[in-house]
């Protein structure tokens, strides 16, 4: 297959089996799974074996149409978004395996809705990565939003039904008023949209309009949840938490700061952002959201609650990173994308996993459950070590990357955002820990219980395993970052 | 060899049938016959649009009259584009709308509605080709006449008020405009508009020429349903059969737009003095309050029909701000917009009709829960849905697109405009997520008021055809948010011919 068809493949795959997932449903839960299973591992085979072409350099390009005179729907990869894209759908295999155990031991309604919507999730998730141009991104960026929708309000209780609402006003609402306007904006300033190394803007937009156009970016991309865009996120948590934990920990909010990533590299132009002073006040956003996220996570009582104001101050570690404007900490940015996805979907997993086994969902009810599920709390906990920082977990090496970037930039601002933190993960996260491990447990025996289901189990083993994985086996995904290098 | 008279038949083939179609007494043979003949002047219109595609003009005498003595047809890139919409509309609407209709009329008056149908076509698609000021006035009253039976002709009674209101206004809208050609005949001595156009010069600024234009102005917004004008719209679409608001929704008031957009651009603006401030200055902050007002009543409105109605006026103003832009860019996505606001809002009526035909109703209540009972045609109602919002790969994205690019040509007050495009889109997503959310979460309304029976959603009213229509007028909407180079030609060059005046 040729880089360009499989690039198309990659699209129109999850399509395909979404398709094929709605018909094997009519016939039995197995096939249905199993058609799931194939068309996962058959995308993470495409998308992968685009991997060695682009790190040996190969720009594969693909055009579809051109909707707008000088405006195509087309794709091309570059090796940021084959780096989102390689992780998604690797992930997605994991988390099918444990979407199997989670709505089955929850016995979920719709599950052949739930499994066709997943897919064509991942299918827009492809999209946005493999955008070569800001109007191909916008067009997957609301698919993405539209197709995880029902996902969100899958119940379909009164609960869901409005948080689903508030997700969906906040992404179309910021999306709508103020992404699109910084879209048409760009395109008559610079006449093109195109992902260009170096940017499209430089010596097209001087003066306050840069700094303008990038707050119209950071806002208006709500789904990298730079506050006060974040509030659809905590109300996304009342999906079934393999959503949660593939859509709301990896692909939604990773295509919110990997847009924002190539909007600073590919769009700005480091050097133009540079010259323009202006990506200080992001930095500011970011630091701003990392510190009150974290603060606000401390008073969280609902697990998955705090899960998700973890993951909004832990994206603003990817938006501040590649604010900092320097090679280090753009490294940083890409390996933070990286270790951030296997440890939260870790959490995530975990958080579900209790759920199913024990329908626990709130701190204190979590006393003593080490004992119980083990195999659970030891990937929670070395999910909570990846979100600290702390080694050997892949959160140590990303927050090492972006303090060096911090070190090379010399902003204060950012070293000790950062720093404080890692203390306030820590606040939060180390007495969970030691509730569940050494707390005494107050489950009746009646209500006694062991592990989740094993598809569940061995999911969250999985990326427990990547997690401590990738602090060793990383120099992929840097060899990957290196090559935008040329940018900075 | 029939190809110079394409013009001509494009109005011919449903004048003819409609008398025809009213001796066809056995059920469903009327309906047959119309369709037939709608589809033939659907095939027509696709094959003019084609041939008018780079700034062509076809011109047509009536008896090989010379103009301005004879009768002439004049079929540019805004008439071909018009004719796309009016008879795609009615053959979307007759080939979906059969059970539909069969349920709403009784038999004895079936024959007499197709006939009336065709005839509101002929009138509509007659406007489209005519280029002679008084033969649009008699196609405008042909449809009128026609259209009031349409939305009559339905079971339900609140019609005959709503449409007298219609009657009513529309007389006015018709008279009006009769004033202003009267005066205009007075001081050109003609009513070919080409022919106008070059006599207009010796007379520009006298006092009957400024009354004429105010007048035709004026007469055409009314029937536009331009706010504050608009007010025989929402109950004319609400109590209509749902298959006539279909038809009538898609083309109707654009055709009027058409014949104001033309009058007041080919016409007056290149002859009368401050015409276009005069055209901007007054219908810009209408159609910006028609924008805000229409979308703000749409949000709390719980009649299906009648939120869509409202949501209508709110795109009529968008046309409309964009004419009022007097820029190529303005008017091209004005007449954009007006072939994607059909597509998606024929394709609204369209489920609502496929709607209201298992439920009790179609106040946001009564289709709870119908996306479980009716998935497909419910994933066709949001993709056009999708399109009346403008989410980008959908149609409607790229004529709002256009529509904001325009509006960034003038400076401040257009960054102003922009505000109020984008204020609306939020609006547009609010009134259609909420029939989103009643019809995907709320509880099944008939299962609950009548506990007994247990398959109370009846299907026996519904057919097949309906929901592959939809799925059709669905799949348009995604296909010209892509692929759109046959409207964005043809809308190009209408823009074009508008302000650069005949060609």
């Amino acid at each position: 297959m040729s880089a360009e068809a499989a690039v198309l493949a990659s699209l129109a795959l999850p399509l395909l089996g979404a398709f094929l997932i709605a018909l094997a449903g009519r016939i039995s839960a197995n096939i249905r799974e199993a058609a799931t299973m194939l068309t996962a591992t058959g995308l993470a085979l495409i998308v992968w074996s685009l991997v060695p072409l682009v790190m040996a350099g190969e720009r594969p390009q693909v055009s579809v149409a051109e909707v707008l005179p000088g405006i195509e729907l087309a794709f091309a990869v570059e090796p940021l978004g084959m780096l989102f894209a390689a992780l998604a759908s690797m992930l997605w295999i994991v988390n099918s395996l444990y979407s199997i155990g989670y709505m089955r031991g929850n016995d979920e309604a719709n599950q052949t809705r739930f499994y066709v919507l997943f897919a064509v999730s991942l299918g827009t998730t492809i999209g946005v990565a493999f955008a070569a141009n800001l109007f191909t991104l916008f067009l997957f960026y609301e698919a993405l939003t539209l197709s995880t929708y029902p996902l969100v309000a899958h119940k379909g209780d009164q609960r869901s039904v409005a948080s689903a609402r508030v997700y969906l006003v906040v992404l179309l609402s910021t999306s709508i008023v103020l992404f699109l306007p910084a879209i048409i904006w760009t395109y008559m300033a610079a006449g093109s949209g195109e992902f260009t190394l170096g940017g499209v803007l430089a010596g097209k937009l001087e003066g306050a309009g840069v700094g303008l156009l990038l707050l119209l970016f950071v806002f208006g991309i709500g789904k990298a949840a730079v506050m006060p865009v974040h509030l659809w996120l905590p109300a996304a948590m009342v999906a079934p938490t393999p959503v949660s934990a593939l859509l709301h920990a990896v692909a939604v909010v990773k295509a919110g700061v990997f847009a924002i990533t190539k909007v600073v590299i590919y769009i700005f132009g480091v050097q133009h952002l540079l010259d323009a002073f202006v990506a200080d006040l992001l930095v500011a956003a970011a630091a701003f959201t990392i510190i009150a996220a974290s603060i606000v996570a401390l008073r969280q009582e609902n697990l998955k609650r705090l899960l998700a104001y973890s993951t909004v101050a832990q994206l603003s570690y990817v938006v501040m990173a590649i604010a900092l404007l320097t090679p280090l900490a753009g490294i940083g940015a890409a390996a933070h994308i990286v270790a951030h996805a296997f440890g939260k979907i870790t959490l995530f997993f975990a958080a579900g996993a209790i759920y199913t086994a024990a329908r626990k969902t709130e701190l204190h009810e979590l006393r003593g459950i080490g004992r119980r599920m083990p195999v659970t709390m030891s990937a929670f906990t070395i999910g909570a070590l990846s979100m600290i920082g702390i080694p050997p977990t892949g959160g140590f090496i990303s927050k090492w990357y972006i303090l060096a970037g911090a070190y090379q930039a010399d902003n204060m601002l950012a070293l000790l955002t950062i720093i404080a933190s890692t203390l306030l993960n820590a606040a939060y996260l180390l007495p969970i820990i030691y509730m569940a491990w050494f707390a005494h447990d107050e489950t009746f025996e009646a209500r006694a219980h062991g592990e989740a289901p094993w598809p569940a189990v061995l999911a969250l083993t999985l990326t427990a395993a990547l997690t401590l994985g990738f602090f060793v086996f990383h120099s992929a995904v840097l060899a990957l970052a290196r090559q935008l290098l040329p940018g900075f | 060899m029939l190809a110079p008279h394409l013009p001509m038949l494009q109005v011919v083939v449903p004048l003819l049938m409609a008398p025809f179609v009213v001796l066809l007494r056995p059920r469903g043979l009327a309906w047959a016959a119309a369709t037939m003949a709608s589809l033939m002047a659907f095939a027509i219109a696709i094959v003019l649009a084609l041939s008018v595609v780079g700034d062509a003009t076809l011109t047509y005498r009536v008896g090989g009259w010379m103009a301005p003595y004879g009768i002439e047809l004049r079929v540019d890139a805004f008439g071909a584009l018009l004719l796309l919409v009016i008879t795609g509309a009615s053959s979307m609407a007759l080939l979906g709308g059969q059970r539909s209709l069969e349920r709403a009329l009784p038999p004895t008056r079936e024959p007499y509605y197709f006939s009336a149908w065709l005839l509101a076509l002929t009138g509509f698609v007659g406007i489209a080709v005519s280029a002679d000021a008084f033969n649009i006035f008699v196609f405008m009253e042909v449809s009128s006449l026609a259209s009031y039976v349409l939305i009559a002709g339905g079971p339900d009674r609140r019609a005959l008020s709503a449409v007298f209101k219609y009657l009513i206004m529309g007389t006015v809208g018709a008279t009006f405009y009769l004033v202003g050609i009267g005066l205009v005949y007075m001081m050109t001595g003609t009513l070919n508009l080409a022919d106008m156009a070059g006599r207009i010069e010796a007379v520009a600024d006298t006092r009957p020429m400024i009354v004429a234009a105010g007048f035709i102005t004026v007469g055409l917004a009314l029937k536009a349903a331009i706010f504050p004008l608009h007010i025989w719209l929402p109950n004319a679409y609400a109590y209509a059969p749902h298959v006539t608001t279909a038809f009538l929704a898609a083309c109707a008031t654009k055709v009027a737009l058409y014949v104001l957009l033309r009058f007041d651009f080919l016409i007056l603006q290149q002859h009368l003095s401050g015409h276009a401030f005069q055209f901007a200055g007054y219908l810009m902050p209408l159609a910006v309050l028609g924008i805000l007002v229409g979308s703000g009543v749409a949000m709390f409105e719980r009649d299906l029909k009648r939120l869509l109605a409202f949501s209508s006026v709110a795109q009529i103003g968008y046309m409309l701000l964009g004419a009022s832009l007097v820029s190529v860019s303005g008017l091209h996505a004005a007449i954009l917009h007006m072939f994607n606001h059909a597509l998606a809002k024929g394709g609204l009526f369209l489920a609502v009709a496929a709607f209201a035909a298992v439920t009790s109703g179609w106040r946001l209540e009564q289709i709870g829960g119908i996306a479980r009972t009716m998935p497909w045609t419910f994933a066709a109602f949001v993709v056009c849905g999708l399109s009346l919002i403008g989410v980008p790969g959908t149609a409607g994205f790229l004529s709002k697109w256009y529509l904001v690019t325009a509006a960034l040509e003038h400076g401040a007050l257009g960054i102003a405009l922009v505000c109020v495009i984008l204020l609306s889109s939020l609006m547009a997503v609010a009134y259609v997520w909420r029939m989103v959310e009643s019809a995907c979460f709320a509880p099944d309304f008939d299962a609950e008021t009548d506990a007994d029976s247990t398959p109370n959603r009846d299907f026996a009213a519904f057919s097949h055809l309906l929901p592959t229509i939809l799925w059709i007028v669905a799949l348009a909407n995604l296909y010209f948010g892509l692929a759109n180079a046959l409207p964005l030609e043809l809308a190009k060059s209408a823009a074009r011919t508008l302000l650069g005046g005949l060609p």
